[in-house]
């Protein structure tokens, strides 16, 4: 028996040993973003980088925030996530409901399809999509940032879809035989069993949301409209990049879906919910 | 006799009504997508197919050329077996490191006793960081003067490595920085690991299985659902990478790093071959579809659903 305590003690160490060791280098870039984010400009290329730097300049911040109306980039990104993030959580699981559950005609050919939007290079659609969002008047508005992730996207379909396939299909039966309809099977039993990966659908839409780059690129010329992304950007013009400041934003804009994922990850990790389900 | 048939026409007008009532609702369920698509999707891929059959500068109205664009690619572009074998190599390496490396950091986090929620918060923190931001980071960080990783590979006596501009190690740089990316499949590894029921470990406990046995016997199975869906979505996001070559080399050194995306870019944006762009697309597009086709066809022998035993 002691023996057997002792070798757990020492898988438990070399565990955490190893933990940290990774930790430490997925933290490296992390620490080297914090760093650049608090240097003078003239610390930043030096022959001797040094992580922690001697000359701190802790109103780089401030300057970078203020150096662009940041607090409306804020606003619009807020809106953007805000508004679609709900939409995405109910319309992926509902869809992915249809294509995990319901014998449709079709239904498998179809879902290689939802697959096959997946796969859609960005650079073919955004032209056409360009002139068609220049008809509908929606340029330079939110909502092609909004559109496309509120019906559902490819991607959170496919993820709920291998989710609820993993739920057995004796539940919906059991309802079934006590007299619910389909949409209150969806509804009613497998939305709140489906928590942990709506809950994930939510985090992961808004970080992505957040992030995103390349939509907002190409359909938003009006600054005003600008979010966090394209506002961090312009510390990146043609002739040189004022690292400090890109940083200070980027460490800045990191802070809400960071703080979003620390207090979410047993939501989203949700065993508990889980367990009652599975034998 | 005649009762039965009577019977029989009543179950087929039943069957067919249930088979109808079964179509309805799964249009139903399935509307919001579908909607989505008409909406945003139909339009531009309809266009972008009927374009690559032309020549369009985007100014002018497109000339239509026939399979031109299609014969233009596999006979005359220098750059297109380049960077097609740029982008295979980038993704048969990618993808594998990529599920290995987030499984085994999952079992790690999952095995953790202390700090969960700090370790698991700096693991997935690298993944919020936006594209561009990371990919300057990282340009700064790999820097071959300056950046602080030659530094440290000099200050214990290796030699200087020049990531980014040598041609036999940029791409290799590049899978390096894209599996700091493994956060969001890392998430998804450790919420299917908690979902595997305690019973199973606990009855191969007394059957006498050793941990590596119960990882690959137990573990492994349980979450090859997700496995597959990471391995998918990976693929076709490999397979369309673009940033991070963007931002670090612009496909150089020696085109090392020219992706297939790239080069549809730069025809599509800097040459203005709009037509020529998007028959490239079309071709890129096939082919992810016929090997995502290829792993879900495959997906009936290796991924095991729970309900798959049981049910009716």
């Amino acid at each position: 028996m002691h023996a057997l305590e002792s070798k757990k003690r020492t898988q438990t160490v070399l565990v955490f040993a190893l933990t940290v060791l990774c930790a430490a280098a997925f933290l490296f870039p992390i620490a080297w973003m914090l760093s650049t984010a608090v240097k003078a400009p003239e610390d930043i290329f030096t022959a001797k980088p040094e992580l922690i730097p001697t000359n701190w300049q802790l109103h780089n911040f401030a300057d970078a925030w203020n150096a662009q109306p940041f607090g409306r980039f804020l606003l619009n990104t807020l809106i953007v996530v805000g508004v679609s993030t709900p939409f995405a959580m109910l319309s992926a699981t509902m869809v992915a409901f249809g294509f995990a559950r319901i014998n449709f005609w079709g239904r498998n050919a179809l879902f290689l399809f939802v697959i096959g939007t997946m796969v859609i290079p960005w650079d073919v659609t955004a032209i056409p999509l360009y002139i068609q969002y220049n008809k509908m008047g929606l340029i330079n508005t939110l909502w092609p940032m909004i559109l496309p992730g509120a019906f559902g996207s490819a991607f959170f379909i496919f993820l709920a879809r291998q989710f609820i396939m993993g739920v057995p299909r004796d539940l919906d039966e059991a309802a079934e035989i006590d007299g619910c309809n389909r949409w209150q099977i969806y509804w009613s039993i497998i939305l709140p069993l489906c928590r942990p990966i709506v809950v994930v659908i939510g985090v992961f839409h808004f970080v992505w949301c957040w992030n995103e780059f390349l939509t907002p690129l190409i359909f938003i010329n009006d600054q005003s409209m600008y979010t966090l992304p394209l506002g961090i950007n312009l510390f990146k013009n043609a002739f040189n990049i004022e690292y400090e400041k890109l940083m200070a934003v980027s460490c800045l804009s990191v802070l809400f879906p960071a703080t979003l994922f620390y207090f979410t990850q047993n939501l989203i990790l949700g065993g508990i919910s889980l367990s009652g389900v599975k034998k | 006799m005649a009762q039965s048939s009577a019977d029989q026409t009543l179950l087929k007008r039943s069957f067919r009504r249930k088979r109808l009532r079964e179509n309805a609702a799964g249009l139903f369920f399935i509307s919001p997508w579908l909607i989505g698509f008409l909406l945003l999707m139909f339009g531009p891929m309809v266009f972008s197919l009927g374009i690559s059959f032309t020549e369009w500068n985007m100014v002018g109205s497109p000339k239509f050329i026939g399979l031109e664009n299609y014969v233009h690619m596999f006979t005359s572009d220098p750059f297109y077996f380049k960077s097609m074998i740029v982008t295979f190599k980038y993704v048969f390496i990618m993808v594998p490191l990529q599920v290995v490396f987030a499984i085994l950091i999952a079992v790690l986090l999952n095995r953790a006793t202390y700090g969960i929620k700090f370790f698991r918060s700096i693991f997935y923190l690298p993944s919020l960081i936006q594209g561009v931001t990371l990919a300057l980071i990282f340009s700064w960080m790999l820097n071959d003067d300056f950046g602080p990783v030659n530094y440290m590979l000099e200050l214990v006596g290796l030699p200087r490595v020049h990531w980014l501009t040598d041609p036999n190690v940029a791409l290799y740089a590049l899978i390096f920085i894209a599996l700091w990316g493994v956060g969001s499949p890392m998430v998804l590894y450790l919420s299917a690991l908690r979902s595997v029921s305690s019973e199973y470990y606990e009855a191969a406990d007394i059957d006498g299985a050793g941990p590596v046995r119960k990882f690959f016997n137990i573990t492994i199975p349980l979450i090859t659902p997700t496995i597959l869906f990471n391995m998918l979505t990976s693929l076709i996001s490999a397979f369309q990478t673009i940033v991070l070559a963007f931002v670090l080399t612009g496909g150089g050194p020696a085109n090392s790093t020219y992706f297939y995306s790239l080069h549809v870019y730069r025809n599509a944006f800097t040459h203005f071959k709009m037509g020529y762009a998007s028959a490239m697309a079309w071709v890129m597009f096939i082919l992810i579809v016929l090997l995502t086709g290829l792993v879900l066809a495959s997906s009936k022998y290796w991924v095991h659903y729970e309900d798959d035993g049981g049910g009716r």
